[in-house]
């Protein structure tokens, strides 16, 4: 770090490099790297039997497949109705707009134990659209879809909206004055500039949903191996005490989820290659 | 050769007669079919629920409902939400533009690695992130013999909610300004100290007015997030009645006790101020254009 000290003193007038470099990485150390270092130190504190043992549970293994779905069934969603709404709320005119676009944030200001318990009710076999169905929403796998798909949307919405809005108009005249059907102006012009936006809000929803507690809990139903999501299990052995198995199972979903990330980077930088090289 | 040039001739020709006809907009039943896609779509998945928090709430009545909010347990989760927010908004705040300031003002090595950093805790699941605190400070933790030695409590009291809230809502403002003040460049600030300015100064007079918009942005996401912070807290709390229970883990309690006209009582208090969050951000970004 003194090596780029003394070359910045060189280039800048600006003050206070060492004493914002300084409290950037105090507090970045002591709120954020020390306590998630914990994660690691205690996973080296068990056998690797243990360890194998804790994490391929099949109340465990149940726990990911569910979490790791649900959070998949609902970024798909998210993707689809989100670049919707995003297409609806910048290209189109018509009353009440502007109050659907403040709308589309409510999920990021609600608290997620709210809308935990409104959704749950709503859905609930007596509840207010729950009562038009048949089969159960509330306490099986679909309420939880329901929710994570709630806490999601901003996340496509938002990404979406300022690359369509920018989008140039040109290109798409030249598709239409060459004959293009809307239609296929739409999939093969439009759609190919908003990939890298959709994967971006697919990965930023997904991820959240991956980690969701407060809206799942309460529609989920919580029963082991059919609606018990991976944070549930962890909430459940640190309420045993059990904080070397709630370590190893934090592991595998930090884990996951940043394989999955780094995946949706690669596709990304994949398709950004593609389209503008 | 000659022959495609005669044939893109022709193109304008042809379609300037039927400019009409031109396939720039999609036809009027698309249109609409899309708009009434999206708006049944934002009614049942964020109208509906809201409305029903407030239906439910004042299900039994003006009275029933200010009971429950008078509760002394609802009104010490109300305080300490609040004591919470007052402590973890500012603290993030100043992290935020003390972050920005290095990234923006400086270029030095590793910059892009700490960028992610700051981004980590937006990758955690609120649970590990509570998780993390009970294993530095809980009573098998790191810390935990030598506090519980010097009879200092963090976990299951105020400090862990505290910890944890800042880990969950630590980009919050630093990833807001990043950007803004990245666009904005060192110019300004360059001018400033060489007319003899000093860096507070500078930073009072020069930074703060271009970047007050987008703090306050920040400001509101992290205060919507540090008050409504459900799985992190819940896992440090220790859902003590009256003392570490905030307004997210009383709704739970409540709503786990089957009170549920008392939980939507409480949550229709946090709807609301989710409302005024909205109302303000739009306000907010509607000013930032502005500017």
């Amino acid at each position: 770090m003194e090596l780029s000290l003394k070359r910045r003193k060189k280039t800048t007038i600006i003050p206070g490099f060492s004493l914002t470099f300084g409290y950037t990485m105090l507090y970045l150390s002591m709120i954020v790297l020390l306590p998630l270092s914990m994660i690691i130190v205690n996973t080296l504190s068990m056998s690797w039997s243990e360890f194998y043992e804790t994490i391929t549970h099949p109340r465990a293994v149940a726990s990911y497949k569910l979490s790791f779905g649900t959070a998949f069934v609902a970024g798909l969603i998210n993707v689809f109705f989100g670049t919707m709404i995003a297409w609806v709320l910048i290209r189109y005119e018509f009353p009440g707009r502007k109050i659907i676009d403040g709308l589309v944030d409510l999920p990021f200001a609600l608290p997620t134990a709210v809308a935990g318990i409104a959704l749950t009710t709503l859905y609930a076999p007596n509840g207010w659209i729950g009562q038009f169905f048949d089969f159960k929403i509330s306490y099986t796998p679909l309420g939880i879809i329901i929710a994570l798909t709630f806490i999601g949307l901003p996340f496509v919405v938002r990404t979406v909206q300022p690359v369509l809005q920018n989008l140039s108009k040109e290109v798409e005249e030249a598709s239409a004055s060459l004959g293009a059907t809307r239609f296929q102006t739409f999939v093969k012009i439009i759609l190919p500039e908003l990939y890298p936006a959709m994967i971006t809000g697919f990965s930023l929803a997904f991820s959240r949903a991956l980690g969701e507690y407060g809206s799942v809990v309460f529609i989920a139903g919580n029963m082991p191996m059919k609606t018990e999501i991976t944070p549930l299990i962890i909430m459940t052995k640190l309420e045993q005490y059990d904080y070397v198995g709630a370590t190893a199972i934090a592991i595998v979903m930090l884990s996951g989820s940043f394989i999955i990330l780094l995946f949706i980077n690669f596709i990304q930088w994949r398709m950004n290659r593609k389209f503008y090289h | 050769m000659t022959k495609p040039l005669e044939v893109k001739q022709e193109v304008p020709v042809v379609t300037r007669t039927t400019s009409n006809s031109y396939s720039l907009k999609e036809s009027a039943t698309v249109k609409w079919s899309l708009i009434t896609i999206s708006f049944l779509y934002i009614s049942l998945f964020l109208i509906l629920p809201l409305i029903s928090i407030f239906v439910t709430a004042f299900e039994k009545g003006w009275e029933t409902y200010v009971a429950s909010i008078v509760h002394p347990d609802a009104l010490a989760a109300i305080k300490l939400t609040i004591t919470v927010a007052l402590i973890v908004v500012p603290l993030n705040a100043i992290f935020g533009i003390v972050a920005a300031w290095l990234i923006t003002k400086f270029s030095f090595k590793g910059k892009n690695l700490l960028i992610t950093l700051i981004d980590l805790p937006f990758a955690v699941s609120p649970v590990i992130a509570g998780l993390i605190f009970i294993l530095l400070f809980g009573a098998q933790g790191l810390f935990g013999e030598w506090l519980f030695e010097h009879d200092i409590k963090i976990v299951f009291a105020l400090p862990g909610i505290i910890l944890a809230t800042l880990f969950v809502t630590f980009p919050f403002i630093a990833r807001e300004l990043i950007p803004l003040m990245q666009t904005q460049g060192v110019t300004e600030e360059e001018a400033s100290i060489s007319l003899g300015a000093s860096g507070l100064k500078t930073f009072l007079y020069v930074t703060l007015p271009n970047i007050k918009w987008g703090l306050l942005y920040g400001l509101i996401l992290c205060n919507a997030r540090a008050i409504g912070e459900f799985g992190a807290v819940s896992v440090v709390s220790g859902h003590i009645r009256g003392l570490t229970n905030t307004m997210p883990l009383h709704i739970e309690i409540l709503y786990n006790e089957y009170q549920f006209t008392a939980a939507f009582a409480v949550a229709s208090i946090m709807s609301v101020l989710a409302i005024i969050t909205i109302i303000i951000k739009n306000i907010v970004s509607w000013k930032a254009k502005d500017v």
